[in-house]
């Protein structure tokens, strides 16, 4: 449709100068509209279209305004969460740590203007977890999943507790206790992460982590998740975050930070992908300092190439079989990651069985 | 046109709707679709390929077959928001009434800014009545009744669609869908033109009424809530009529509503000013014409005034 080559490209080239849209026709409207809300940024356009007072024609501005009426909805949903997780789990006397949108959103950094999000991400001392799922349940949250293999599976495998729904404002609550599973390669040591937190104004027990361990988590998060539906909204969170907070003494302690948790080359990756493929700024000397931490090792160009095709699907109306690819290759690519070949095999060999008998497509649509 | 005569044969539709306030583009490979729209929605347009003088389209909407083998097996029929396959699959004989719900799913569920409601919504003038439906209260057939027998405008017999900065209630006139027992009552007022009855569906048999064509004519004119009423149907009951507080209409209207908490204070207000201007009721009764009675005696008070 149009003169719009790749959809992705357009919408990219939208969000970082908003002035392109100034003259856009109806269709290429509906083009752009439908792509931000693919991917999952369409709070993000109509920000940063408000924030230099481009205002798009009638119809598709009431898309844009609902989607930041819905953003503020959401901040208020998630300082309510807030003050009930303070009351729900101030007795225990541990560290409650907000992550991504709830972090960014509790902190008011730049990046959550326009955000939109569905789950509350938490993390908290491994040790503690018993006592936090406890305190939660009797607090009204209660755990998502029913079936017995995917509770084992999230127990003995995984970072976190099976998502928790809260009966009365069907909220979901993740609860982690590291940031990657406990099989995974990576083994970063989440009790840095705890330590070296800020504190909230009014929430005593609720903290968020320092923007450094911010921006390495949404990297990794991006990095090892086996499906990109919000890809590019991820980008453009890791974007923010260094347009917010990149001066020299910040990427001192991002590289720093990096090494210590073990977490150098998927940091050196994400950072490649966003400048690559959103233009973040990031200076060359800060790649170079990477590959030092790395024992000097560049980042794999065949993961850049796969992060680029796959963040193409779904924001284009029609993928290419490259892209769809490249999405099958990042999903095999995350459980490879996430847990070693004898338990990855098992795990996909008992998805694939209870996906034969109950009619499922592979890869669920979204709402 | 080739193109365009292939897709007249094998029934290929791909259309670009205005039906206020949205603009929705269907496409869909179903004859039973294409039908559906040529009968209520004014025909088949001359072309219907897009071109740049094309209008924005808010809700892009495909009616596809089942995936894989269940496009020939048992076939059945999807619907699609842009990508997303927000529903389980139905049977493909239901292909048009899955049209006409899925529409109302995107209504009640995509932010524009409206606040919707599970409400039959008719007019006289710019003053308009609410009816909210809670399930098998005769929501349907009152309002058919009053479109049709009564001389009502109709705005929605689904959607109470409210526009919060003006307080006005966008009509959004389409098809009646009219269940079970109700089809024989609709079926005789005179001006009623019923399509195909679907039966086995998840509501019974349901059939489509078209909407009355000076309602689809002022389909962009708004109205202004005056009354709310909660209608309650129970067979062979006793007629009666109370007027109750807007708190309480308050509570009742939200509970009806599909995104009052996701629009959160603005949603709050919208239903706030919303029933400033109106006088709610409770009414049951046990015959349709006592129904009609009852709303005749709640807004002709209007005149009395």
């Amino acid at each position: 449709m149009n003169d719009v080559r790749s959809q992705s490209a357009h919408l990219i080239r939208s969000l970082n100068d908003p002035s392109r849209t100034d003259g856009l026709t109806p269709p290429g409207w509906t083009a752009l509209i439908r792509a931000a809300r693919a991917a999952n940024v369409l709070g993000l356009l109509a920000e940063r279209l408000r924030a230099v007072g481009l205002v798009a024609p009638a119809a598709p501005q009431r898309h844009l305004d609902a989607a930041l009426q819905l953003g503020q909805r959401q901040i208020r949903s998630v300082r309510w969460e807030a003050h009930a997780l303070q009351r729900a789990l101030d007795p225990l006397r541990i560290p409650v740590v907000l992550l991504k949108g709830a972090a960014y959103a509790m902190a008011g950094h730049a990046v959550s203007r326009g955000r939109l999000f569905g789950d509350i991400d938490i993390l908290v001392p491994r040790s503690a977890i018993g006592d936090v799922e406890l305190r939660l349940m009797v607090a009204g949250w209660a755990s998502a999943k029913s079936d017995a293999y995917d509770q084992r599976y999230y127990r003995r495998w995984m970072h976190e507790l099976p998502p928790m729904v809260n009966v009365r404002r069907g909220t979901v609550l993740d609860v982690h206790h590291t940031i990657l599973p406990l099989t995974s390669r990576h083994t970063p040591d989440a009790a840095r992460i705890l330590r070296e937190t800020e504190a909230l104004p009014g929430l005593p027990g609720i903290r968020v982590p320092r923007p450094t361990h911010l921006l390495i988590h949404s990297i990794v998060h991006l990095l090892h998740e086996g499906e990109l539906h919000n890809g590019l909204r991820d980008l453009f969170d890791i974007d923010g975050l260094i347009r917010a907070f990149g001066d020299d003494a910040f990427w001192m302690k991002v590289v720093e930070a990096s090494r210590e948790l073990d977490l150098a080359r998927p940091v050196h990756s994400g950072l490649r992908l966003a400048h690559r493929v959103i233009g973040t700024p990031v200076p060359p000397e800060v790649f170079a300092r990477f590959e030092n931490a790395d024992a000097g090792r560049r980042t794999s160009p065949g993961l850049q190439l796969l992060y680029r095709q796959a963040l193409q699907r779904g924001v284009e109306e029609k993928t290419g079989l490259l892209p769809e690819l490249a999405a099958f290759g990042i999903y095999v690519r995350a459980h490879w990651l996430r847990m070693p070949p004898h338990l990855l095999l098992r795990h996909l060999a008992y998805k694939a069985m209870m996906r034969l008998k109950n009619d499922e497509p592979a890869l669920a649509g979204r709402a | 046109m080739p193109y365009r005569q292939l897709a007249q044969v094998i029934r290929l539709i791909d259309i670009v709707l205005r039906l206020a306030p949205v603009t929705v583009r269907v496409r869909s490979p179903f004859r039973s679709v294409a039908r559906h729209i040529e009968r209520f929605y004014g025909g088949l347009p001359a072309d219907s390929a897009l071109n740049r003088d094309d209008p924005f389209v808010d809700f892009d909407i495909r009616l596809v077959g089942g995936a894989n083998w269940r496009r020939w097996f048992r076939p059945q029929a999807r619907f699609l928001l842009d990508e997303s396959d927000p529903f389980l699959p139905l049977p493909a004989s239901q292909a048009a009434p899955l049209f006409e719900w899925g529409l109302n799913w995107c209504f009640a569920t995509r932010p524009l800014g409206y606040l919707v409601m599970h409400a039959a919504v008719v007019a006289q003038g710019g003053d308009a009545l609410i009816l909210p439906g809670f399930p098998g209260a005769g929501k349907s057939t009152l309002c058919a009744s009053l479109t049709f027998a009564e001389g009502w405008r109709l705005l929605s017999d689904e959607l109470a669609i409210l526009e919060p900065e003006t307080g006005e209630l966008q009509p959004n006139p389409r098809p009646i869908s009219v269940k079970n027992e109700s089809l024989r009552i609709v079926s005789a007022f005179p001006g009623a033109t019923l399509g195909p009855a679907y039966s086995d569906t998840r509501k019974g048999t349901v059939a489509h009424v078209a909407p009355p064509a000076a309602s689809v004519d002022a389909a962009e004119q708004t109205a202004r809530c005056r009354w709310v009423v909660f209608p309650r149907f129970t067979a062979d009951a006793p007629t009666t009529c109370e007027e109750i507080t807007r708190a309480e209409a308050f509570t009742r209207i939200a509970e009806q509503s599909f995104n009052r908490d996701r629009m959160g204070e603005a949603g709050f207000h919208a239903i706030c000013a919303m029933l400033d201007g109106a006088r709610c009721f409770e009414i049951g009764y046990g015959s349709t014409a006592d129904g009609l009675g009852l709303i005749r005696d709640i807004t002709s008070e209007r005149t009395a005034q």
